[in-house]
C-alpha cells in the first residue's frame, strides 16, 4: 500500500526480539543469528519451562507515526514496550534507534538517552507523592543538573501546553487522575523526547474523561509531531489515534496495519473477533478506500462530484450518500492518497464491515 | 469470592474435600488414643511422665564453654566500644540535665504543636509538668538520653541494613531470620553476654536498646522500599536517574511515610527496652526507680514513677506519630520556620535562666511530690480496704484454674488442695462429662471432638505431668496440620531440645502460664473485640485504652499487678494478660467489621437474625484475621513472660532472670532461646492456619 508514512525515514527499529523468562533465558540465544523457525522455538521454550513474554518482535516506526501496540492484558504488550526502552532487558533481538543499537549501550550511555531521547507515560501515573506539579514536571530536569531557573521556565512551558496552569503547587494526592495524567505527560514532554512512549496512559481514567484526553493527545501530537509508540488493549482507542497498529496475542505480533487495514483484512479469525464491534464509519476514512478494486476509476467521474477530504471519516459521507451522490472525489493528505469513491463501496463497507 | 453463595460456601463446604477431612479427623483420633495410652501406662513406667535425668546433657554448660572463649576475645573490643559511646551519652545528658525545664517544656509543647495541634501541646505541657512536680525530672532527662542516643543508632542501622537487603535480595531471608530472633529473644537473654562484653553501665543497656529496636526499622525500610509503586520507579529510570539518583530522590521520598513509621515504632521500642535494662542499674534513670521501688515493695512510689514512664511513653508515640503523618494532613500549626523561633526562644530562655540563677535548676522541692504521695496513700488505702475482695478472685481463680493445669485434676483432688479426694465414682463422672463434650462437638468437627478428649486428658493430669512423649506428638501434628510436614519436623525437634536441655518442667510452667493467659485474653478481649464491632461507642472508649495500653512499656504492667494481688504466680498472670490484651480486642474488631457489606447484605437478605448473622456470616469470614490476633497474643504473652518472672514464676522466664543473678550466659541464652524458639514455631503454625484458612475461603 502507497502509505505516506512508511516512506518517511525509520526512527525506531525492532529486530527479532525475544524477551523470555525462565531458569535459563540465555541459553537459548547463545549463538547469533540462530536458525530455529520462531515458532518452534516459542514452543520449545514453553516446554522447557520458560515463560516467551515476546516472541520474534520485528517492525519499524517511521519518525512523526503514532505506532500503537495493542492486544489484551498478559499479551506482552507491556513488555514489548519496556524492551523498547529497555526498562526490561530483552533476551535476544537489537532495538536501532536512530541507526544505533540501544542494547549495546552502556548504562551511562544509556542514562544518557533516557534523559534526552525518550520520554515515557505510565498508567498508574507514576508521579512522585512528595514533589508538586512544578517539581514533579522539573523532575527530568533536575537529575540533569540543569539551573533552577531554566527548569522552572521549562516546566512552565509544558505546563501552559497540557493545559494545568493554576495547578503548579498542588501535590498529586490533590488532583484527579485526569489531572495527574497531565502531569505525568507534560513530565515526559518537558526533556523534548525524540520518541514517546506511552504506556496505557488513559486506561485508568473514566471512559469521558478518556475521550478527552484522547482529543488532547492528538491536538498536542498535531503541535509537535512526535515519533510515537502507544500501548493500549482498548481496540477504540487503538483505532482512534493510531497511524498503524500493531496487534498481540501471546507475545507474538499477528498484524501490523493501519487501522482500516485491520478492520477490512483481518488477518485471522482472532483479530477478526476482536474488530468485530467496532463501528467502522467511525475510524475508516474516505483515503482508505480509493484505489481500492472495488473503487471507480477517475476517468468515470462526474463533473460535479463533490470533493472530499482524505482524512473525512465515512460517518461523515452518509448524509451525502443518503441524497444521492455516487461518486465523490478524494483529495489526498499528507496521510492518506486521494483518488474516486464510489458510494457502493461506502454502503458495503457500513454494511458488512469486514467479510 | 463475589457474589451472595461465597459467605455461605466458606462455612459449610471443608475447603479440602470432605474424604480428606474425614482422614484428617482420624488422625487426630489416634493420637487421642495414643495420649490416653501414655496417661495410662504411667504408673508402670515413670519414665513416661518425667524426662529422665540421664538422658539430659549439659548443654547450658557447652554454650559457656563455646561462647566464653568467644567473648574474652571480643571483651576488648566491646569495652573500648563502651568507653566511645559514653561520651555521646554523658554530653547528652549533661545537655538535657542543664536546660531549665522550663525551656524543654516549651521546646517540647511546639513540636507537639506541630507534630498535631494545641490538644497535644496542652497534653505535652501538663505531662511534664506532671514529671516536674513528682520528682522525677532528673531521672526522666536520663532516660531520655539514653532513648535520644539509641534511636538515630537504630534508625541508621536499620535503615543501612532494610536498604542493603533491598539491594542484594538474597540477604531477605537470613536477615529476616535474624529479626525474627532479635524480636522474639527475651532481652535479659542477651544483657548477660552484653554485660561481659560491654561491663556495667549505660552502655551495655544502649546496645541491649540498640539490639531491640533496630529491627522495627529495618523491617519498615524493607517493606517501605518493597511497595514503592512500579510506575514510579520506572518513571525514574526513565527520567535518567542514575542508580543513586533513584534510591535517593525517588526511592527514599516515596517510602518516607513508611521509613518515618518505622522511626515511631523503633523510638518505642527503645523507650520499652531501656526501661526494663535498668534492671543492670547506675543509671538513675526511671526504670531504675520503678524497679528499685518494687524491689522494696514502696508500691506508692512505683506507682508514680510507673505513670510518669506512662505519660513519656504516650508523649514520645503521639509526637512522633504526628511529625511521620505531618505531609499527608493540612499544613501544620506550626510552621518550620515558627518551631525554629520557639526553640531559639527556648534555648535564649535556659541561657537566660542559667546567667540569673546559675544554682537554681527551678525543679520544686519536695513538696509537689508530697501531695502526689498523699493522693497515693489515699489509694493504697483503698487498696487496703478492698484487699479481701481481691483475695477472693484471686484464691478462686488459683484454686480453679491454675491448680489444675499446673498439678492436674489428679493432683488438685485432695484434701490439701480442693478439700476433697477423686473416688472412681467422680473419675467417671469426669470422664462422662468431657466424653459427651467430645460426643457434642463430633458432629461439627472431628479435629474438635479429638481437641476436647486432649483437654480432658491434659485438664486430669496438668500440664508438667502430661507425657512428654504425648505432648511432643501433639505439638507435631499441630505444626503439621497448621504448616506441614517441615515444620512438624522443627517444632518436634525444639521441643526435644527442650527436653535434652533439661528445661522441661520451666517450659512446662511457661505453657500454662501462657495458655491460661492467652485463653483468658482471648476470652475477655474477643469478647469486647465482638461488641466494639457492634457498637461505634465502645469501640470510640475502647480505642484509646487499647492505644494507651500498647504504648506503655511493658515493666509498667506489673504496678497494678503487683500492688492488687501481692507477688506470686497469679499477679504475673494478671500483668501478662493486661499486655497481651489487646490484640484480640483489635484483630477481632478489626476483622468483623472489614467482613465485605455485600456479603452482610446478601446474609441479610436471606433472612438471618443478628446472631446467625455473626456466627455464620461475620466470624467465619473474619477467621483468618483472628487467628492472626491470637498469634500476636501468643507472642505478647511470650515476650511478657522474663518480664513477669520478676513477680514470681517458675518458668523458662524464671530461668533467664537467674541466669541473670548468676551471670550465666549459657543458662540465659538457653532459656532464652527456648522462649524464642516457642514463639517463632507457634507464629509458624498459627499463619499457617491462618493462610490455608484464607486460601480456602477463596477457592
Amino acid at each position: 500500500m502507497n502509505d505516506p508514512i512508511v516512506t518517511r525515514p525509520v526512527k525506531l527499529s525492532c529486530r527479532q526480539v525475544w524477551k523470555v523468562y525462565g531458569p535459563r533465558p540465555g541459553y537459548y540465544f547463545d549463538t547469533r543469528g540462530y536458525q530455529i523457525e520462531p515458532e518452534t522455538l516459542a514452543r520449545r521454550l514453553v516446554a522447557e519451562g520458560h515463560i516467551p513474554a515476546v516472541v520474534n518482535a520485528n517492525f519499524d516506526i517511521h519518525a512523526g507515526e503514532i505506532f500503537v501496540i495493542m492486544g489484551l492484558s498478559g499479551s506482552g504488550k507491556s513488555t514489548l514496550v519496556r524492551c523498547l526502552s529497555r526498562l526490561v532487558e530483552p533476551s535476544h533481538g537489537q532495538v536501532v534507534l536512530d541507526g544505533a543499537d540501544l542494547l549495546a549501550a552502556s548504562p551511562a550511555e544509556l542514562i544518557e538517552i533516557r534523559r534526552h531521547k525518550m520520554g515515557m507515560v505510565f498508567q498508574g501515573f507514576g508521579l512522585l507523592p512528595h514533589l508538586n506539579v512544578l517539581d514533579n514536571i522539573a523532575f527530568p530536569l533536575k537529575i540533569q543538573g540543569r539551573p533552577a531557573e531554566a527548569r522552572e521556565s521549562r516546566a512552565r512551558e509544558v505546563i501552559r501546553l497540557v493545559g494545568l496552569e493554576g495547578r503548579e503547587a498542588a501535590f498529586p494526592h490533590e488532583l484527579s487522575g485526569g489531572q495527574q495524567q497531565r502531569v505525568g505527560i507534560a513530565r515526559s514532554l518537558a526533556v523534548e523526547p525524540g520518541i514517546w512512549f506511552l504506556d496505557e496512559p488513559f486506561s485508568a481514567l473514566d471512559p469521558l474523561i478518556r475521550r478527552q484526553m484522547q482529543d488532547e493527545f492528538l491536538r498536542l501530537q498535531d503541535q509537535l509531531q512526535k515519533t510515537i509508540v502507544f500501548i493500549t488493549h482498548d481496540i477504540m482507542e487503538a483505532c482512534r489515534i493510531a497511524d498503524r497498529i500493531a496487534l498481540m496475542c501471546d507475545g507474538r505480533i499477528i498484524q501490523i496495519g493501519t487501522p482500516a487495514e485491520i478492520l477490512l483484512a483481518p488477518a485471522d479469525a482472532y483479530v477478526a473477533d476482536f474488530t468485530e464491534d467496532v463501528a467502522m464509519g467511525r475510524v475508516i476514512r474516505a483515503g482508505d478506500l480509493v484505489g481500492d478494486p472495488a473503487g471507480a476509476r477517475p476517468e468515470a467521474l462526474p463533473a460535479d462530484a463533490p470533493e472530499v477530504a482524505a482524512d473525512a471519516l465515512l460517518d461523515g459521507l452518509i448524509p451525502a450518500v443518503a441524497a444521492g451522490q455516487r461518486r465523490f472525489r478524494v483529495r489526498g493528505s499528507d496521510r492518506r492518497p486521494g483518488g474516486v469513491l464510489s458510494a457502493d463501496r461506502i454502503l458495503d463497507v457500513l454494511r458488512h464491515g469486514q467479510q | 469470592m463475589s457474589g451472595p453463595g461465597g459467605a455461605i460456601r466458606a462455612r459449610t463446604v471443608p475447603p479440602r474435600g470432605a474424604a480428606a477431612a474425614h482422614l484428617a479427623g482420624a488422625r487426630w483420633l489416634w493420637l487421642v488414643l495414643a495420649c490416653a495410652a501414655l496417661v495410662l501406662l504411667r504408673p508402670a513406667l515413670p519414665w513416661l511422665s518425667a524426662f529422665p535425668p540421664d538422658w539430659q546433657l549439659p548443654v547450658a554448660a557447652w554454650l559457656n564453654g563455646l561462647t566464653m572463649p568467644v567473648f574474652s576475645w571480643l571483651r576488648p573490643f566491646g569495652r573500648a566500644a563502651a568507653l566511645l559511646l559514653d561520651y555521646p551519652l554523658g554530653g547528652i545528658r549533661a545537655g538535657l540535665q542543664s536546660i531549665a525545664w522550663p525551656s524543654l517544656v516549651l521546646i517540647v509543647a511546639a513540636l507537639a504543636l506541630r507534630a498535631s495541634g494545641w490538644r497535644l501541646a496542652a497534653f505535652a505541657v501538663a505531662s511534664l509538668t506532671y514529671v516536674v512536680l513528682c520528682g522525677y525530672w532528673r531521672q526522666a532527662m536520663n532516660t531520655l538520653a539514653i532513648v535520644a542516643i539509641s534511636v538515630p543508632l537504630s534508625v541508621a542501622v536499620g535503615f543501612a541494613l532494610g536498604a542493603m537487603a533491598h539491594r542484594w535480595r538474597r540477604l531477605v531471608r537470613p536477615l529476616e531470620a535474624v529479626l525474627d530472633l532479635m524480636q522474639t529473644l527475651p532481652a535479659f537473654a542477651y544483657l548477660i553476654p552484653l554485660l561481659i562484653l560491654f561491663g556495667f553501665g549505660p552502655s551495655a543497656g544502649l546496645v541491649a536498646s540498640l539490639l531491640f529496636s533496630a529491627p522495627p526499622m529495618v523491617r519498615n525500610t524493607m517493606l517501605g522500599l518493597r511497595l514503592v509503586p512500579a510506575d514510579i520507579l520506572e518513571s525514574g529510570v526513565m527520567a535518567g536517574c542514575t542508580p543513586r539518583q533513584t534510591f535517593w530522590l525517588v526511592e527514599v521520598p516515596s517510602a518516607m511515610p513508611r521509613l518515618l513509621l518505622g522511626i515511631n515504632q523503633t523510638c518505642m521500642a527503645a523507650l520499652s527496652m531501656v526501661i526494663i535494662v535498668a534492671i543492670i542499674g547506675g543509671f538513675d534513670d526511671m526504670g531504675w526507680e520503678v524497679l528499685s521501688a518494687m524491689r522494696r515493695a514502696e508500691l506508692g512510689r512505683s506507682l508514680l514513677s510507673g505513670s510518669v514512664i506512662v505519660v513519656i511513653a504516650i508523649l514520645l508515640d503521639r509526637i512522633t506519630l504526628g511529625l511521620a503523618t505531618i505531609g499527608r494532613r493540612r499544613a501544620p500549626r506550626l510552621g518550620r520556620r515558627g518551631l525554629a523561633r520557639a526553640v531559639a526562644a527556648a534555648l535564649v530562655l535556659a541561657v537566660a535562666l542559667r546567667i540569673l540563677g546559675p544554682a537554681a535548676d527551678l525543679l520544686p522541692d519536695a513538696s509537689g511530690r508530697n501531695i502526689l504521695e498523699g493522693l497515693d496513700r489515699a489509694l493504697l488505702a483503698f487498696v487496703g480496704a478492698t484487699d479481701a475482695q481481691f483475695n477472693l478472685l484471686r484464691g478462686a481463680i488459683t484454686y480453679g484454674v491454675m491448680l489444675p493445669l499446673r498439678i492436674g485434676i489428679e493432683g488438685a483432688a485432695t484434701p490439701a488442695v480442693w478439700g476433697v479426694t477423686l473416688t472412681p465414682a467422680g473419675l467417671a463422672l469426669y470422664a462422662g462429662a468431657v466424653g459427651m463434650i467430645a460426643l457434642l462437638l463430633w458432629r461439627h468437627s472431628r479435629a474438635g471432638a479429638a481437641a476436647a478428649l486432649l483437654a480432658g486428658l491434659l485438664l486430669y493430669t496438668g500440664l508438667p505431668g502430661f507425657p512428654w512423649i504425648g505432648f511432643v506428638l501433639i505439638v507435631a501434628m499441630l505444626a503439621h496440620a497448621g504448616a506441614g510436614p517441615r515444620l512438624a519436623l522443627v517444632a518436634a525437634a525444639v521441643v526435644a531440645g527442650i527436653l535434652v536441655s533439661g528445661l522441661w518442667l520451666p517450659f512446662m510452667q511457661s505453657v500454662y502460664l501462657c495458655a491460661i493467659a492467652v485463653a483468658g485474653c482471648l476470652a475477655i478481649g474477643g469478647g469486647l473485640g465482638v461488641w466494639a464491632a457492634q457498637s461505634d461507642r465502645v469501640s470510640q472508649v475502647l480505642r484509646p485504652v487499647c492505644d494507651a495500653l500498647q504504648t506503655m512499656p511493658q515493666f509498667v504492667f506489673l504496678i497494678p499487678a503487683l500492688m492488687l494481688f501481692r507477688v506470686g504466680e497469679f499477679t504475673a498472670l494478671i500483668a501478662i494478660m493486661l499486655y497481651a490484651i489487646v490484640p484480640p480486642i483489635r484483630y477481632v474488631e478489626q476483622g468483623l467489621r472489614g467482613v465485605p457489606a455485600d456479603k452482610i447484605e446478601a446474609a441479610r437478605q436471606m433472612g438471618t437474625t443478628p446472631a446467625q448473622l455473626l456466627w455464620q456470616v461475620r466470624v467465619p469470614l473474619a477467621w483468618p484475621a483472628i487467628l492472626l490476633g491470637m498469634n500476636q497474643t501468643i507472642m505478647a504473652a511470650l515476650s511478657m513472660l522474663v518480664i513477669a518472672a520478676l513477680v514470681g514464676t517458675r518458668d523458662l522466664g524464671q530461668q533467664v532472670y537467674v541466669a541473670l543473678g548468676k551471670a550465666d550466659p549459657g543458662l540465659g541464652l538457653l532459656a532464652g532461646l527456648a522462649i524464642a524458639a516457642v514463639a517463632m514455631v507457634s507464629d509458624r503454625i498459627l499463619r499457617g492456619f491462618a493462610d490455608r484458612r484464607r486460601g480456602g475461603a477463596t477457592a
